[in-house]
């Protein structure tokens, strides 16, 4: 078994399978703190399947991505927090 | 040799991950959630990135994976601190198995400073019926 078909058979699998349980709670969670949580898990799943995908297209620059990924994902976390936070202050 | 270590390594990060959202699911509470997205995602982000660094076996490639490492360490327990504080203001319920709450009465209300009684920190409220 080659590298890439290991990769494509048991590693994008796993990730699909957690993409799906976050998204469960996503479209459960009860506050909106939940829900928060479960969109930064999402990016951050998301930046482990384009690493992936960069191993098995041997491309290299799909990388950027990722890092550009990394920043959108503390941004939107912590503007969600700072206006989750002034919302309540009225 | 190169490739079973990239499996056993991207494997890890793989099962670190899964690990983290089945905990994502489960757990009871949104402080529990945060904690383990905090915890188990970073290091199967960093074991994945590090098996596509030691794939390409590149310069330019290892300094991108060793910054996108060196940013989610960063990033991921400054956003789950921010986002804790935010929930714990905004009241969002605590599992009621929860034995212990240090922050109960310690926020005010009005201004979201946090002072400590036991401390004997420098922050004191002004007034003691605004306290969450």
């Amino acid at each position: 078994m080659s590298l890439q078909d290991y990769l494509n058979w048991v590693i994008i699998p796993i990730l699909g399978l957690s993409v799906i349980l976050v998204f469960i709670r996503f479209l459960k969670g009860p506050s909106l703190p939940d829900r928060v949580i479960a969109l930064d898990m999402l990016i951050l799943i998301s930046i482990c399947i384009i690493s992936i995908y960069s191993i098995q297209t041997i491309q290299s620059t799909f990388l950027d991505v990722a890092m550009l990924f990394a920043l959108i994902a503390f941004l939107s976390t912590s503007a969600y927090a700072f206006y989750l936070e002034q919302r309540e202050r009225k | 040799m190169k490739d079973i270590l990239i499996m056993l390594l991207s494997t890890f990060g793989a099962m670190f991950i899964l690990s983290s959202s089945i905990g994502l699911l489960r757990k009871p509470d949104v402080y529990l959630r945060i904690s383990v997205t905090a915890k188990a995602s970073t290091l199967g982000i960093s074991l994945i990135l590090v098996s596509a660094a030691l794939f390409f076996n590149d310069y330019s490639v290892t300094t991108r994976a060793v910054a996108i490492i060196l940013f989610v360490f960063l990033t991921i327990s400054i956003g789950g601190h921010l986002l804790a504080r935010a929930a714990y203001i905004t009241k969002t319920p605590i599992w009621k198995g929860t034995k212990t709450d240090d922050l109960q009465g310690q926020y005010d209300a009005v201004t979201h400073k946090l002072y400590s009684e036991k401390h004997h920190s420098a922050i004191k409220p002004e007034k003691s019926e605004n306290n969450i």
